[in-house]
């Protein structure tokens, strides 16, 4: 089956088979763009905690396109794209900060909290010279604008009118999980960029990969924080979009020989903590839940590892590059001691985490074992053929979830 | 509090000379020794300017006790995966900014090129050190280095502690 945007082919329907070009290939990459983010999907773009007050703003970006996220006047949140209607330049240059409304360097062109065009430098020209022709309609010239969504302190735009009501677009169970963690108002920490020189697909992969956490993170597997032998599971959404993965301590795991039998150099026995309060956790949730990575299709990470708190924003930057921009969380709610127990265990996650720094590097690891490999498939059979949830995770559903989506959106 | 010309004369070659002690055990692949720069308790904090301006706590890397820094150095050597790699430091020359009984305070400029294991070469990390230091025994140590990086953007990872 060629796709319409390459010339390039799927093994047929299976889910159990990629093809590298999908990683690689140029045209395809644009069609994405368009296509997904920039198609019916709930782009996650920033924390409600960021647009406290009206006027408060943050740029990110939709897929490549930049947008301004804006807390209005009347307090709903409005998400425009971050173009002048003139000649285009970005229309706000900072990270974020407030604004009552917004001016283009260029030329002076001024929009308001919404996006609309309000005003144009020297409109009517000067002395009854030059100026803007009296048919110009100021209303009919603006910026794209994206709808917006909130669930959990989260926020979400669409380009597309066709994107499902977000609940409907989570599904009951994805929904319930993220409000898990997402309950109550939170606070940010620190935010930093990792630069990961891999397709954003592979990072996307590796989150939903259940299979990979406790064989590649000598971390995880050494001190129990998630093993494939004890208890969790992974929850996919019906159309195969969104994950939840979960591990639950069990007290039979704690004597399992499973992964010395296997040889699997992630577990080391000799290797112990000169300072174990990195470990000390509060089973803060009540569920029993040590750790659990959800994702929404198609650029966001909700992740709780012990009582480290994270939100990760995918963002794509051509074939070859994307950027994940972290975002530290707590709760406003927090005590000094449960603080520092976040400070510390946030060693575990970020560009330098014990656990994370490894996630960093395999997708370029990916990139460049399969560069010459555009024709040949990756395998993805663990737990069967399907994309449904599994009560363990040595299994690649979710991963299968994924292209069950992605081939959706992609019309292949 | 400010401190004198005299005082400042006798503290800045003490003080550039702990950190390019420090820097030369980093570079050198010495990392079992760089938990021995810091006093006991200190805190030790890899974090971007624009966290550090807004007052955000957290740290790429955080350590709050030696025994942190001890476990940095044993997960690099027997857990983490990342391909080999080394640091260059320049460090700059320290400015002496106040002492007062917590320590001295510093502020040390720096430059780090990461070197791959194929050769490749590039502009890692710029920022300043905010040292607090103490005298242990006949030494100066860190009882506190927050590494402020110019850049928040981290390219691939960081391994190996600035």
């Amino acid at each position: 089956m060629t796709t319409p945007d390459t010339q390039h082919a799927w093994p047929g329907a299976t889910l159990t088979r990629i093809p590298f070009w999908v990683y690689q290939d140029e045209n395809n990459y644009r069609a994405e763009l368009r296509r997904i983010f920039e198609g019916p999907a709930w782009n996650y773009v920033c924390l409600e905690v960021d647009l406290e007050r009206p006027g408060d703003y943050r740029t990110t970006f939709v897929g490549e396109m930049p947008v301004i996220v804006v807390r209005g006047e009347r307090g709903a949140i409005h998400a425009f794209e971050n173009r002048c209607a003139h000649r285009g330049a970005l229309i706000a240059l900072d990270e974020g900060g407030s604004a009552k409304h917004f001016q283009c360097v260029y030329h002076a062109w001024s929009y308001d909290l919404r996006g609309n065009l309000l005003g144009i430098a020297f409109e009517k020209g000067i002395r009854g010279l030059g100026g803007m022709p009296e048919s110009f309609c100021k209303a009919e010239h603006g910026p794209r604008r994206l709808r917006t969504t909130t669930l959990g302190g989260l926020v979400f735009a669409s380009l597309s009118d066709e994107a499902p009501a977000l609940d409907d677009y989570l599904g009951p169970e994805i929904r319930g999980r993220l409000l898990r963690v997402m309950r109550k108002p939170v606070e940010v920490l620190g935010r930093f960029v990792q630069v990961l020189p891999n397709n954003w697909k592979l990072y996307v992969e590796n989150v939903k990969d259940t299979y990979h956490a406790s064989l590649l993170h000598a971390f995880f597997g050494t001190f129990r924080i998630t093993r494939l032998t004890q208890g969790g599971g992974v929850l996919v959404s019906p159309d195969g979009a969104h994950h939840a993965s979960y591990t639950i301590d069990r007290a039979d795991d704690r004597e399992s020989t499973a992964y010395r039998d296997q040889g699997i150099r992630s577990e080391k026995s000799s290797y112990r903590l000169a300072d174990s309060s990195l470990l000390d956790t509060v089973d803060e949730f009540a569920d029993g839940i040590k750790l659990q990575i959800l994702s929404v299709f198609p650029n966001l990470v909700v992740q709780q590892i012990y009582n480290c708190l994270a939100v990760r924003q995918v963002l794509p930057k051509g074939p070859d590059a994307m950027e994940l921009h972290w975002t530290y969380i707590g709760f406003a709610d927090d005590d000094p001691e449960m603080r520092a127990r976040r400070l510390r265990q946030a060693n575990l996650v970020g560009p330098a985490g014990y656990v994370s720094m490894e996630d960093g590097c395999v997708g370029g690891f990916v990139r460049r074992g399969a560069a010459a490999a555009g024709d040949e498939v990756s395998v993805v059979n663990m737990g069967g053929e399907g994309a449904e949830s599994q009560e363990t995770r040595a299994t690649e559903a979710s991963v299968r979830g994924f292209w069950k989506a992605y081939r959706r959106y992609m019309g292949a | 509090m400010t401190v004198s010309a005299g005082r400042v004369a006798d503290l800045l070659p003490r003080v550039a000379a702990l950190c390019a002690e420090y820097a030369r055990a980093i570079d050198d692949d010495r990392l079992e020794e760089w938990p021995d720069y810091f006093a006991s308790p200190c805190l030790y904090k890899i974090t971007s300017a624009e966290n550090h301006r807004l007052g955000l706590p957290a740290g790429l890397i955080y350590a709050d006790s030696r025994g942190m820094l001890t476990d940095r150095v044993t997960a690099l050597r027997e857990a983490n995966i990342y391909e080999r790699q080394g640091y260059r430091h320049l460090v700059g020359l320290p400015a002496i900014l106040g002492e007062t009984d917590d320590g001295v305070r510093a502020d040390t400029p720096f430059l780090v090129v990461r070197i791959m294991r194929d050769g490749a070469m590039g502009l890692f990390a710029t920022g300043r050190y905010l040292d607090v230091l103490v005298e242990v025994g006949d030494a100066l140590r860190f009882r506190e280095r927050v590494v402020v990086c110019d850049s928040s953007r981290i390219d691939t990872l960081l391994a190996i502690p600035l």
